[in-house]
């Protein structure tokens, strides 16, 4: 079996009934990386002896007529901001690199493994999670298979080139304003946030304790699915993770989106997108019938509160570093959390009121529609180190604008599916966003987008320059 | 430092125009006076919390103050009851 291109739930069907071993899977996944990574950039550890070791054990317990897990021998990566046993958890710097070895893993991987999942290794990302273009000036940039003169996106930069570059089909990442759904748009795969509260965070390095978000990349729905089932369940390491019963919605996925109440978010989410992204969102509303426009009241001072948050908490989470190793931070990383320090209270407190009175509005939406679309990113993925993008004769910041669309809908912990559009050159995401505690909701929608062909994770050619760009 | 936000309401969840009646203008200064401003937070804030900013770094971060204070202007001002509960909530 070619295992390089196929989906986890093929991969775990294969081990399961004999086709292949986990060994064999993982050999193949670890043979990709030597040979890809080199050129995408997106590990930064890999595990070779740990995960032949697991794998070993997957292919006994077959033997031993043991039932596997519903991942059976699928090969997956973390973002390094996921502790892993043994490992300092880098979070992207050059600092915690001197971290003690993590005692134990993070939750989610703990609860993958359970399910037969195999971990080969950690993955670049934007420094302390404070970034939306996958660069890094400590560990080079993740490169976009698509284009590897294009950025990932982030910050989980190597999430996203790992699973649209085929070394593994399933990677975790964080997402605290976008950075789940930034690079799965412009790597073009897929990529769910959950609801706030409904993964949990233990054992992973935190950047904004009111925005943190845990979740999955993967090549198709079924895979989201089966990776989110494996990792719900309370935590009590986590106070954040909600005491909620596990609500498997893999089994639900099949359902479509029929019967479903599917609108366009309008106002703020349609200015300022460039033509790919005006293409995709068409394509993705055609495909499902939608043509009800609906508008998120005051999503920009939304995206403002959620800035300053962010700021705020991720200034006061590093101040201690800030103090004592401000030289080794990336500059400009280090420029944005300094000030984080010193953004008055009164300007948090505010943002945070403000947050629950945006929340308070955009549910009184959800009472008259089940799902909304709306961009995932303004553009396709622009260059590497590109600083400026030109929209309407307007000169835009690359960094600061990748995510005005994802930042106002993690701003209050709603569900998001990403899902990709093929278009050429370069794919573009579309965010499928749901009620709290529905990603069963954004899921069906985004199986049945695949299912119609509007949808789906294309492979690269791993190759440079496929055209000249602005 | 900051102004009062223009208003952008959408039709939905609107705030009413009276319920703006009662925030207080304030006085605002030209770019000089901003700089100046934002010169006199960092140097402050700088002290108080004894962070050695170098200063080739003091560009950047009087620069991404000054977008933290754009940005906040859109909310500070946004009318909310005193008894707006924060997003955050604690359980004893």
């Amino acid at each position: 079996m070619d295992t390089a291109w196929a989906h986890a739930s093929e991969i775990a069907a294969a081990v399961a009934d004999g086709r292949t071993s986990a060994s064999a899977v993982v050999r193949a996944a670890l043979a990709r990386i030597a040979a890809d990574n080199p050129v995408l950039n997106a590990f930064t550890a890999v595990l070779e002896d740990r995960a032949l070791a697991k794998a070993r054990a997957i292919d006994a317990a077959r033997l031993a007529g043991h039932p596997l897990g519903a991942l059976a021998g699928v090969p997956f990566a973390v973002k390094n901001l996921f502790d892993v046993a043994g490992l300092p958890t880098l979070a992207g710097s050059k600092i915690n690199c001197e971290r003690a070895p993590a005692p134990r893993d993070a939750t989610l991987i703990a609860r993958l493994e359970a399910n037969g999942a195999v971990l080969v290794g950690t993955l670049n990302m934007g420094e302390y999670a404070y970034d939306f273009t996958g660069e890094n000036v400590h560990y080079g940039p993740s490169r976009n298979p698509h284009d590897v003169a294009c950025m990932t996106g982030g910050s989980s930069g190597g999430s996203g080139g790992a699973v649209a570059g085929g070394l593994v089909p399933l990677a975790l990442g964080s997402d605290t304003n976008g950075s789940i759904r930034v690079p799965a748009s412009l790597c073009g795969v897929f990529g769910l946030k959950p609801t706030f509260g409904r993964l949990s965070r233990a054992h992973t390095f935190p950047f904004v304790a009111s925005l943190d978000h845990l979740g999955p990349f993967a090549r198709s729905t079924r895979d989201l699915a089966l990776a989110y089932d494996a990792m719900q369940g309370h935590d009590g390491d986590d106070p954040v993770c909600a005491a909620r019963p596990i609500e498997p919605v893999a089994p639900e996925i099949a359902r479509g989106s029929e019967g479903l109440r599917i609108a366009i978010a309008g106002g703020y989410f349609r200015a300022g997108v460039f033509p790919e992204a005006q293409t995709a969102l068409a394509r993705v509303a055609a495909a499902l019938g939608a043509a009800t426009e609906i508008e998120l009241p005051q999503a920009k001072r939304a995206r403002a509160a959620a800035y300053v948050i962010t700021a705020a908490e991720g200034g006061a989470l590093h101040l201690a570093r800030l103090r004592t190793r401000a030289h080794d931070f990336d500059p400009a990383v280090r420029d944005r959390l300094i000030a984080g320090t010193m953004i008055p209270a009164a300007l948090v407190t505010k943002a945070q009121k403000f947050r629950r009175w945006y929340r308070e509005q955009v549910l009184a939406l959800f009472a008259g529609v089940d799902a909304v679309l709306a961009p995932a990113t303004p553009c396709a993925a622009p260059l590497i180190g590109q600083q400026t993008f030109v929209l309407d004769g307007v000169e835009l910041a690359v960094r600061a604008n990748l995510g005005l669309y994802t930042q106002p809908i993690s701003f209050i912990g709603l569900p998001v599916v990403a899902v990709p559009v093929p278009l050429e050159p370069m794919p573009i995401g579309v965010q499928i966003i749901a009620a709290p505690w529905r990603e069963d909701v954004a899921l069906r929608v985004a199986y049945a987008l695949e299912q119609a062909g509007a949808v789906a994770a294309s492979k690269p050619s791993l190759k440079g320059d496929k055209q000249p760009r602005k | 430092m900051a102004k009062r936000a223009k208003s952008s309401r959408s039709k939905v969840g609107a705030p009413r125009a009276k319920e703006r009646a009662g925030v207080i203008s304030r006085k605002r200064g030209g770019k000089a006076a901003q700089q100046n401003s934002l010169d006199d937070l960092v140097a402050a804030a700088a002290r108080a919390l004894d962070l050695a900013i170098a200063p080739e770094w003091r560009g950047g971060v009087k620069a991404n103050l000054a977008v933290t204070f754009a940005f906040a202007e859109l909310f500070v001002d946004f009318p909310l009851p005193d008894e707006a509960e924060p997003a955050p909530v604690f359980s004893a």
